[in-house]
């Protein structure tokens, strides 16, 4: 159905972007044909690292007019396939448009390349004492990947996600046109809002090349509080309870303690705690310390009348390491814990989220997985790994197939959604058709259809 | 078994500025925290407090601001603390600080074990921790990991640039924690609800509470130490060495696992 690329494509690439930027077949690494999780494995026909929209638009246009398959990717660091050229062809990396081109403080704005790293992004504005809240927990994730995914993170509790903070778009459409959605406007119903659609489209629709993001004025002061509780249904039982409290929070993360226990492994280092089977951990931020410690000690008088055993400060840059860090390297100490493993990040309504987790014990024990989950439970967004723990191929698939049919069906029942902001790529399509079902999905591919008549833009992805 | 555990308030982040009259560092209106390397060994002794029993207290001196950081060991887990704390200490260097918290230890009677830091973060000589077990007349070791009791004396490890070390050192002794060596407990809560602002748990100990009266062991007049310029030095990196096996792929695999690839 594709063309696929031949010396003279690769000849003209070169005559439009240096050769060394180029990478072709064998000269591409291994690492680019797969993603973070590795659930499917195809590599692309060229690699090419761009360094501006120009070069982008350039690519686009040939490989629309010789209807050459495109994928547009970044760290590479998403976990459903979204990145992995399923039809070969012209892989564009972003990685080398890093650059934070402009903070503008009176607008409270900042305009970077899709290639600049979240914690490139967030040490930078910080230092300047603005806030980019968005905080999803692969810090080495690009903020192209970010909004293609609309992450969103630990602290959306509060803040909301990348869709919350993306103003403006520069694209590069499939046939190489450059158009620009947005701006630094705070109010904008000029017609219907592109961008939010481009947002979380996950390259299927165009190639981001430069976004304008809101800044908001760094809070003085952040703490963090760790709740220990006897067993898991104890710590999310609080969790309705603490969002019912009408307190003030920026996090509300829940994790059990083998998932701190491989933490621990993975990272060769200690978390403070690990005497109770789970934790709760809060944040709270703000420019009054008095109103953080009003804040915490509602919640925590309230925790420990629910059961929690104490509540651990958390307030040094020190101890925010040791905790978050963990927290952070979660996913991955999960991923080394086991020879295989799939994953599930569905949302549901917040109100349902320790019924929901208490369902995934339920289901381990009836599929015979072991199922480690963590997550942002102030927000409803569950992270669930299917492990495989070396058992048989054939095994495996039959179990984690019955294991993700519950999880989503009981999601769905929960009103819940497919994902929560690690997409849908290729790996959780058959899923979000189910959820929506043909009508909505039929709609999606229309739009593709407006944005990518000749379906070279990311194929096979999202619907 | 007696523990106590020094501990010093140091400014909450790196960037202090340094006046350029005195060359001393201005902390005036300066977030405070427990200078981090006090955490490891505070959890070193809570550790052996655990395992053997008896009692941990900390001693700082400085300002009443001070008191924060006696508290928040308090709410770690220490049983008491004291702060050592008078215009006529201000100004020590490290000869006139370890001469004073001798002098205040002392005050206080017997003590198996102190635990230091290995340094601070703000004045960083490390030295304060050796010359208070010269002044009190104690056994010491530095750069320790880890502790346990073995009959009369107290068995440690310790790092030293190119062997670990393991030795038995008797009691009453001082041990200065090597950084890194453990996971600091997190203060609690229910223990910030339980003693509020330590009122009973906290002694103030002042020069009138000491025995040597002599003024000019204290303070700025105590300190033969003539500070020329303080900076804030150099980043130090890290260093690691590869001399085995394939160099290339060795060190691809460091910059991949710490994401710079």
């Amino acid at each position: 159905m594709y063309k696929k690329v031949d010396n003279k494509d690769i000849e003209y690439l070169r005559s439009v972007i240096p050769a060394n930027r180029i990478l072709v077949h064998d000269e591409i690494s291994d690492d680019y044909a797969h993603d973070e999780l590795g659930g499917i494995e195809v590599k692309p026909e060229v690699l090419i690292y761009v360094r501006s929209t120009e070069e982008v638009s350039k690519v686009m246009k040939y490989a629309y007019e010789n209807e050459i398959p495109v994928v547009a990717r970044g760290s590479g660091t998403d976990l459903v396939g979204a990145a992995v050229a399923l039809e070969g062809g012209i892989m564009i990396c972003t990685k080398q448009m890093n650059h934070i081109l402009e903070v503008d403080e009176t607008n409270l704005t900042v305009t970077v390349e899709p290639g600049v790293l979240l914690m490139e992004l967030q040490a930078y504005v910080e230092e300047r004492d603005l806030f980019y809240p968005p905080d999803p927990g692969e810090k080495s994730a690009t903020i192209g990947g970010n909004i293609s995914t609309n992450a969103g993170g630990m602290r959306a509790v509060k803040y909301g996600v990348t869709r919350d903070y993306v103003r403006g778009l520069t694209v590069v459409m499939p046939n190489g046109e450059i158009e620009h959605f947005g701006g630094k406007v705070v109010k904008n119903s000029s017609g219907y809002d592109i961008k939010d659609l481009i947002i979380g489209s996950e390259g299927t629709l165009c190639i981001i090349t430069e976004a304008i993001l809101k800044l908001v004025p760094k809070p003085a002061y952040s703490v963090s509080m760790l709740l220990p509780f006897m067993t898991m249904e104890k710590a999310i039982e609080v969790v309705p309870e603490i969002i019912r409290s009408k307190a003030s929070l920026t996090a509300i993360e829940y994790m059990s303690l083998d998932t701190i226990i491989s933490a621990e492994q993975f990272l060769g280092k200690k978390f403070p705690d690990t005497n109770y089977e789970a934790y709760i951990l809060l944040t709270f931020d703000g420019n009054s310390m008095n109103e953080i410690q009003d804040e915490y000690t509602k919640v925590a008088n309230l925790c420990i009348e629910k059961g929690a055993i104490d509540g651990y400060f958390v307030d040094t840059d020190e101890r925010k390491k040791s905790v978050w860090n963990a927290r952070g390297a979660f996913l991955e100490a999960i991923k080394a814990s086991t020879d295989l493993m799939d994953e599930c990040d569905v949302v549901v309504p917040k109100g349902k989220v320790a019924d929901f987790i208490k369902y995934t014990h339920e289901v381990g024990k009836e599929v015979g997985l072991r199922i480690p989950s963590f997550g942002h439970a102030g927000d409803g967004n569950l992270h669930i790994y299917l492990c495989k723990d070396s058992m048989a191929e054939e095994i495996w698939k039959q179990k984690a197939d019955k294991a993700f049919e519950l999880l989503y069906t009981k999601a769905r029942e929960f009103g819940g959604m497919v994902s929560g902001e690690h997409g849908i790529g290729y790996a959780k399509k058959p899923y979000l058709a189910r959820q929506v079902g043909e009508n909505q999905i039929e709609l999606m591919r229309s739009i593709k259809k407006v944005f990518d008549p000749k379906n070279i833009l990311n194929p096979g992805k999202v619907c | 078994m007696n523990i106590i555990v020094c501990i010093k308030q140091v400014p909450g982040t790196t960037n202090v500025n340094v006046d350029p009259v005195t060359g001393t560092l201005i902390r005036d209106g300066v977030a405070a925290k427990m200078n981090p390397y006090d955490l490891y060994a505070l959890e070193l002794g809570f550790k052996l407090k655990d395992k053997h029993g008896g009692t941990l207290n900390v001693v700082s001196m400085g300002p009443n601001s001070a008191l924060e950081v006696i508290r928040e060991a308090i709410y770690m887990g220490a049983d008491g603390g004291v702060l050592i704390s008078d215009r006529k200490f201000g100004g020590a260097d490290v000869l006139a600080t370890s001469y004073t918290l001798c002098s205040g230890i002392l005050a206080l009677g017997d003590f198996d074990v102190i635990l230091c830091g290995k340094q601070t973060t703000d004045g960083d000589t490390a030295q304060v921790g050796s010359e208070l077990a010269e002044h009190l007349k104690v056994p010491h070791a530095a750069n320790v990991r880890d502790v346990d009791v073995d009959g009369d004396r107290i068995k440690y490890v310790s790092n030293l640039d190119n062997k670990i070390v393991t030795a038995k050192i008797k009691t009453p002794c001082l041990l200065c924690v090597d950084g890194e060596v453990n996971t600091p407990r997190l203060p609690s809560f229910k223990r910030k609800l339980q003693y509020g602002d330590c009122a009973e748990q906290i002694r103030i100990i002042t020069f009138d509470d000491l025995q040597d009266k002599d003024e000019t062991h204290y303070g700025l007049k105590g300190s033969p130490t003539q500070v020329e310029r303080i900076f804030n030095p150099d980043k130090k990196s890290e260093k690691e060495i590869i001399k085995d096996g394939n160099l290339a792929s060795e060190m691809y695999k460091i910059l991949r696992d710490r994401k710079f690839v």
